[in-house]
């Protein structure tokens, strides 16, 4: 399935890919954002494939790490194809400034809230999302927890020997 | 003595504070509220193996205001922590508060921004159960400890 | 009298947080006219811990115990997708024996998880006498928990390369005990809900979905399978071992409350099945893989020998480093597919841990499935998709 899939590539979005990665058997393949809308409804009408149901979005943040200069960001979008039980793992790099994509909403409504989430947790716009609004956070929490310069923010424990002082927070 | 002898059979004479300690303790009526994890061993402890019902307590008010006991159960978020607030204002006086794991208790394992860092910050608690979640034992010992609250109480001195 | 000219009024009635039938702190909109809903917007986040968040800080086995509180009705299904995540991460194998144990102890999970389903979903629906009785077979599974792990609920029994102990002396006893008095508990709520009037008239036909529909709300586990859609992570991509198992994927046809109920209540039958085939094939062997640097020592060996009293130490202190790279790895929990994405930088801490929480995208689906139906057909759908709020809101 592989080589299908490889194949498929080369030969319909050669201009789409940025590179193939396996990693413990699973393929991931790195698509350049304009193409994605294409792609996935390509994938998911076509008949061979049949990547009708869209299991995950994934954010994840390389701030400071070596290849963070490919672009800060990157969204994982999970396909599965329950006809040939086959997983593939789209990538997408995205920049610092302006992080944006376009929404997947109109292919599968699972995309909403996860889309949503993405949204609230990376802070990540989706352009033509019906309601792109926060989701888990509260709505006085300014930034995107996710993002890897957001404190995780650590409150020290009050014990008996520093119970008078007033509780510290840490960020 | 005295006044005893003169009134009818039947009759006994006790001090107001000690009769009403005693009719709130056992008809302790808690808010049918669940939070997270520890909300599972709080139906545990109503359900039929350890039967809460024992107590007085087999009604879960799922409305605030004829409730008199509130059981925190879990990790209170930032989010919940005013609704929590508000429900906690509905319930008519006398009310308490358990305050169930260490989550509620302390923040327990997660010690981080979306977590209130002990329920205290937001209600005043009257007893504290530790444990992750706590076993129905606990959560009876802390109701039983709670019991023996109220009955020391005074209408006297009871600022509400 | 003109009622046409005036415009229709719709009424927006506010459902939870607080609010006995939303299984825990679930808010949702309703917006009705009379008694239909129009529009159903469900509001989440109540019980946001960041344990997403809180993974990146934390060393590879220390994230374990978190995963037990996302579904906390099922937290040895969270160990397992964890678990299996890290092994794969890590590139090592188990010994057969705690790949059997972790089947026969994972569709345990699946009944006690269901249990509570079955047992809260019913009182909703006005049968309050199930509740007492799921909950008194749920504390035989809670006990045998409570033997392998010494916790009743939060077990983290489960660990990268093994279990945390060996299974207890008593392990064959106990679940042939569960096996032997479960079936008659889930014959009895058969006989009290299956015929009964009053559950078949809330259930059957209410909140409809089509298989096409489900599919593409991203629906998985019960929930999807009660529309006839048969995906079943373990019988598709079959980890730890299920493809030795003989078990049937029961499907539903009309997509209803009520096939989603037969669904798992047949699921609970064919997991005590597993269980059995689990427990009777279980092979002799060590309960960790042997993997320096990695797994844990056994404890007699720390005691005596020097060098696994370094690795011990070293394991504890500093974690382990897994190779740069990222994985998915997908199971089926009672909720439907529990994935996990880990992406390593080659630190001995994750860089990021993504859920991909069942009950989370199961839950997104519920406008369309309530939208056009009555108000107290949500109760229903709300029951029937089974959602725990810790695994939706991490």
């Amino acid at each position: 399935m592989d080589d299908k899939i490889r194949q498929y590539f080369e030969e319909n979005f050669k201009e789409a890919m940025v590179r193939l990665d396996t990693f413990r058997d699973q393929l991931s393949l790195y698509i350049r954002k304009e193409f994605l809308v294409d792609i996935c409804r390509d994938l998911k009408d076509n008949d061979e494939f049949r990547f009708e149901l869209l299991a995950d979005i994934c954010s994840l943040d390389w701030l400071g790490q070596a290849d963070e200069t490919e672009g800060r960001f990157e969204i994982i979008y999970n396909l599965y194809s329950i006809k040939n039980r086959y997983r593939l793992l789209l990538k997408v790099r995205l920049p610092v400034e302006n992080p944006e994509i376009d929404t997947l909403t109109n292919l599968w409504q699972t995309a909403n809230w996860l889309e949503r989430e993405v949204f609230d947790l990376m802070g990540i716009h989706f352009t033509g999302h019906p309601d792109l609004s926060k989701i888990v956070t509260p709505d006085d929490l300014e930034g995107h927890p996710l993002r890897k310069d957001f404190p995780l923010t650590y409150e020290v424990p009050q014990f008996s020997w520093n119970k008078n002082d007033p509780p510290e927070v840490i960020r | 003595m005295g006044l005893e002898e003169k009134i009818p059979d039947g009759v006994m004479l006790t001090s107001l504070d000690k009769m009403v300690n005693w009719a709130r303790k056992r008809s302790m009526w808690p808010l049918g509220m669940g939070l997270a994890c520890c909300a599972i061993e709080m139906i545990s402890t109503f359900a039929s193996h350890y039967d809460l019902a024992r107590f007085g307590m087999e009604i879960m008010r799922p409305s605030p205001r004829q409730a008199d006991l509130i059981i925190v159960s879990g990790r209170l978020s930032v989010k919940m922590a005013p609704v929590l607030k508000r429900l906690y204002d509905q319930m008519p006086n006398p009310k308490y508060v358990i305050s169930m794991g260490a989550c509620a208790s302390c923040g327990g394992v997660f010690n981080n921004y979306a977590i209130v860092q002990g329920v205290d910050k937001v209600l005043p608690v009257d007893i504290y159960v530790p444990g992750c979640p706590p076993r129905p034992e606990q959560l009876i010992e802390g109701v039983l400890k709670l019991f023996e609250k109220v009955e020391r109480e005074s209408l006297k001195n009871k600022a509400n | 009298m003109n009622t046409a000219a005036k415009p229709r009024r719709t009424m927006n009635l506010n459902l939870g947080p607080q609010h006995p039938a939303t299984h825990g702190v679930l808010r949702v909109e309703l917006e009705l006219d009379g008694e239909t809903v129009v529009k159903a917007t469900p509001h989440i986040g109540f019980l946001h811990t960041g344990i997403e968040k809180t993974a990146e800080s934390k060393l590879y086995y220390k994230v374990i115990p978190m995963t037990d509180r996302m579904d906390y009705l099922a937290p040895m299904s969270n160990n397992l997708g964890y678990c299996l995540a890290v092994e794969k991460l890590l590139g090592i194998d188990v010994p057969e024996k705690v790949k059997y144990a972790r089947v026969c102890l994972t569709e345990l999970t699946r009944v006690m998880s269901h249990l509570v389903w079955i047992g809260t979903h019913a009182l909703d629906l006005g049968a309050m006498s199930m509740l007492l009785y799921a909950f008194r077979e749920r504390e035989l599974i809670i006990d045998l928990y409570e033997a392998c792990a010494g916790q009743r609920m939060m077990t983290t029994y489960f660990r990268v390369g093994g279990l945390a102990y060996d299974l207890p002396k008593d392990f064959d006893k106990r679940v042939k005990d569960i096996l032997q008095k479960v079936p008659p508990g889930i014959r009895d709520y058969e006989r009290l809900l299956n015929n009964n009037k009053i559950f078949r008239q809330r259930t059957i036909g209410v909140a409809r979905i089509s298989a096409e529909d489900a599919i593409n709300c991203g629906l998985t586990g019960p929930s999807l399978r009660g529309s006839g859609v048969n995906y079943d992570v373990r019988r598709a991509n079959p980890y730890c071992g299920y493809e030795k198992f003989n078990f049937q994927v029961p499907l539903g046809k009309n997509g209803d409350v009520y096939d989603r109920y037969l669904v798992r209540v047949e699921e609970m039958k064919q997991s005590l099945n597993i269980a059995r085939q689990a427990l009777e094939g279980m092979p002799e062997g060590p309960y960790r893989a042997h993997v320096p640097g990695v797994v844990l020592p056994p404890k007699e060996d720390v005691l005596s020998k020097m060098e696994s009293l370094i690795f011990h130490f070293k394991i504890i202190t500093e974690g382990f480093h897994p190779p740069k790279g990222a994985v998915y790895q997908a199971i089926e929990a009672p909720k439907g597919e529990l994935g996990y994405y880990i992406s390593s930088d080659g630190s001995a801490k994750p860089h990021r841990m993504r859920v991909r929480p069942p009950s989370f995208v199961n839950l997104s689906a519920l406008p369309k499935m309530v939208e056009g139906g009555l108000v107290a057909d949500v109760i229903a759908a709300i029951g029937s998709i089974d959602i725990v709020l810790g695994e939706v809101d991490r």
